[in-house]
């Protein structure tokens, strides 16, 4: 198995290799005229206003946890798909028993809103 | 010294270098992304131990699900958008990083007794690792069958939790946008 | 000749490790310089073809909306790409004022390279992949996850606030769209009982779109929403947001972006095939590997096609729209069918296989049916939204006042 992270590896090092090769030959390759007005932050034409950190929605965190939460569900239920054909009825009453419990969780969330975009 | 002793302090290297670099970075932002590369060294040293599963769901939970949540949680606070200006290192941390070393001796001592920490690392051949085990230890009753559900359980209420805390108070605040 | 046909691979790796060894480097160089030219080669090809891509989808955008697509430069415009392969090399690097530099410039690069890293595990061939690997299934959702970061690097890196706000969005539409694709890919998992692309591959001797094409369609769906693209492209969309988190970006850094937009859509189509149209399987494929390849060409290219067809025909969903279809619709169905997939599979074990198919097929007709009506019954038994909860002073006929007492 080491053969195949070595491998792997060896992919991802060329992999990120490549496009930062390009960039680089074609940063090389480009003209560079910086002035004031062109390296400007681009707000649809006009200047600037404001702070350019922005406050965001409590949403967007909501939405990552329940992921977070789901993705974990996912990761514990990946070897019990493995072992699917060798297991017992029982079992697969567990792991059904597994995702009802977190179906009520989204069901919970879904009643309090937490879904909604806004 | 041998390439997996090569490839085994390159690896640490980076991922000690990353979490030094996480905790005195002076922009949250930066601390974030060294976070991420610290967790990518972690998922590294799982790939040179063989144990394929932990290292991909190493970068599946915590730098595709965990780190995003760390990122989100830091645009959240208004005191990301100030740079501190000098090194957030904190007044007391020779203490802390003294305390650091001896956690590490003591663990280091403790591995050391340990007999299995003898054995060489082997090339295992690509079935030595038998998800399909785990799957069945998980569902047996005389196994991990309650920790499973438990589990489940466990989730739910980390669910509930941030819920209740996140979505109830925005009325009272008067609708943070 | 024979022995190239049946594992080409293999065969290169022995003619270049024996004339590596005759050169007189040890093993684990040669070895290693091995896997660095096919890794070399698979990037490279993967990269220039994009340029076919780039050019395939632009005809059929054009062609779908009755006009050609470009047909100038050269024969049916096929080296239209080049030109702008040319075109944007040349454009002006312009740094924003007050970038942060290093996830400014890592995001393209990373975008890209989570997409290549992607084609190390997906078999094209009987003998031809990159590895074997035995968790290979989890390893692409993983690197999947390594794009998301990279928007949010050139969100934040360009010091934009429309380009943060840009990427964040984009960011919670990535996570949101990925639950029900982690859950759906539980299916094939279980039809075969293991985590590898080459084992799920050759399990397939019937494909799993025929025994589970719900899992199939919502696989397909969240993968579509996965790339960004049309209808779930909001990243893009330039009457929102200008462009998204990329508009601080120019010139060829920019371009990679597209680069990897292009690339992870065909990824995709590559993984809807191997998952569930059976990859390289066809009749002959197990003794010819380069039979094995052109069926699994000929079937990405058709989903690919209808991931274009999706792109120029359906309108852009509204953000608020896209979250209630995930988490509403996709994840609580995803979850359904994974329970009753298992239990229904559980139950009938041992029967025949013509059994046990037609029975998962009407399962998944009684799950999708029972959804439709779900989803049709709620919109008609929803209220119509009232438009505000106070009430509202309305207006009455007042006659006019005489100029008397307006005075006094």
């Amino acid at each position: 198995m080491l053969r195949d992270w070595l491998y792997i590896g060896i992919f991802l090092l060329i992999s990120l290799f490549l496009p930062a090769a390009a960039i680089i030959m074609a940063a090389l390759l480009s003209p560079r005229k910086p002035n004031p007005q062109k390296n400007d932050t681009y707000e649809c034409g006009v200047e600037t206003v404001g702070e350019s950190r922005v406050q965001f929605k409590v949403q967007y965190y909501v939405y990552g946890l329940i992921f977070l939460v789901f993705d974990v569900e996912a990761v514990f239920l990946y070897p019990w798909a493995v072992a699917y054909n060798q297991l017992a009825l029982y079992a697969v009453v567990e792991a059904i028993i597994f995702i009802l419990i977190l179906l009520g969780g989204l069901a919970y969330a879904w009643r309090k809103k937490a879904l909604e975009w806004q | 010294m041998t390439p997996m002793q090569i490839t085994f302090i390159l690896i640490a290297a980076v991922t000690l270098v990353s979490a030094v670099m996480a905790v005195t970075a002076r922009r949250m932002m930066h601390a974030a992304l060294w976070l991420i590369a610290t967790l990518m060294g972690v998922a590294m040293l799982f790939a040179t131990l063989q144990a394929s599963f932990f290292a991909v769901v190493q970068v599946m939970v915590y730098v595709g699900a965990i780190a995003i949540l760390i990122l989100f949680a830091i645009m959240l606070t208004r005191r990301s958008t100030l740079e501190s200006d000098q090194a957030s290192l904190g007044s007391g941390w020779i203490i802390n990083a003294l305390a650091a070393v001896g956690v590490f001796a003591a663990l280091v001592t403790a591995v050391w007794a340990w007999p299995a920490a003898e054995t060489v690392l082997t090339e295992l051949p690509k079935d030595a690792e038998q998800l399909g085990l785990l799957g069945q230890i998980i569902a047996d009753p005389n196994g991990f069958a309650v920790p499973f559900e438990v589990s489940s359980v466990l989730l739910v209420a980390v669910l509930v939790g941030a819920i209740y805390l996140a979505v109830e108070r925005k009325p009272q605040r008067g609708g943070r946008q | 000749m024979i022995d190239f046909l049946r594992d080409p691979i293999a065969f290169l790796t022995q003619w270049l490790n024996t004339t590596l060894l005759g050169w007189g480097l040890s093993e684990q160089a040669a070895q290693i310089t091995g896997f660095a030219i096919g890794a070399f080669v698979a990037a490279t090809g993967a990269m220039m073809f994009v340029t076919i891509l780039i050019w395939a989808e632009r005809k059929l955008i054009g062609r779908i909306q009755d006009r050609y697509g470009p047909n100038r430069v050269g024969p049916f415009g096929i080296f239209q790409s080049i030109a702008d392969l040319v075109k944007i090399f040349i454009k002006e690097h312009i740094d924003p004022v007050g970038m942060d530099w290093l996830p400014f410039n890592l995001a393209p690069v990373l975008s890209v390279a989570a997409v290549l890293t992607m084609w190390v595990a997906i078999p094209f061939a009987a003998t031809v992949y990159g590895v074997d690997f035995n968790v290979g299934l989890l390893y692409l959702v993983a690197v999947g996850g390594l794009g998301e970061l990279a928007v949010i690097m050139a969100g934040w890196g360009s010091n934009n606030k429309y380009a943060l706000l840009g990427a964040f969005r984009a960011v919670a539409m990535f996570i949101s769209y990925e639950v029900p694709m982690v859950i759906t890919l539980l299916i094939p998992v279980m039809l075969t009982g293991s985590l590898s692309m080459n084992d799920i591959v050759r399990q397939q001797d019937v494909w799993f779109i025929v025994v589970s094409p719900l899992a199939a369609l919502i696989f397909f769906i969240s993968q579509v929403a996965e790339v960004g693209r049309s209808p779930f492209d909001l990243t893009e969309a330039e009457s929102e947001l200008v462009s998204g988190f990329n508009v601080e970006y120019s010139g060829l850094k920019f371009g990679m972006f597209y680069v990897a937009d292009f690339l992870h859509a065909f990824t995709i189509s590559l993984l809807f095939s191997a998952l569930f149209l059976g990859g390289w399987r066809g009749p002959g494929a197990e003794e010819i590997p380069i039979l094995g390849f052109i069926y699994f060409a000929i079937k990405s290219s058709l989903v690919y096609f209808l991931v274009i067809l999706m792109r120029g025909s359906l309108p852009r969903f509204r953000v608020d729209h896209m979250m209630d279809f995930n988490w509403k619709l996709l994840t609580p169905l995803s979850l359904v069918l994974v329970v009753l997939t298992a239990l229904a599979l559980k139950l009938m074990t041992g029967l025949s296989l013509w059994v046990q198919i037609p029975v998962l097929l009407v399962l998944n007709g009684l799950v999708f049916l029972m959804a439709q009506r779900m989803v049709t019954g709620f919109f008609r038994r929803r209220r119509p939204r009232e438009v505000g909860d106070r009430s509202r002073p309305v207006a009455h006929y007042t006659p006019p006042q005489s100029d008397s007492e307006a005075q006094g």
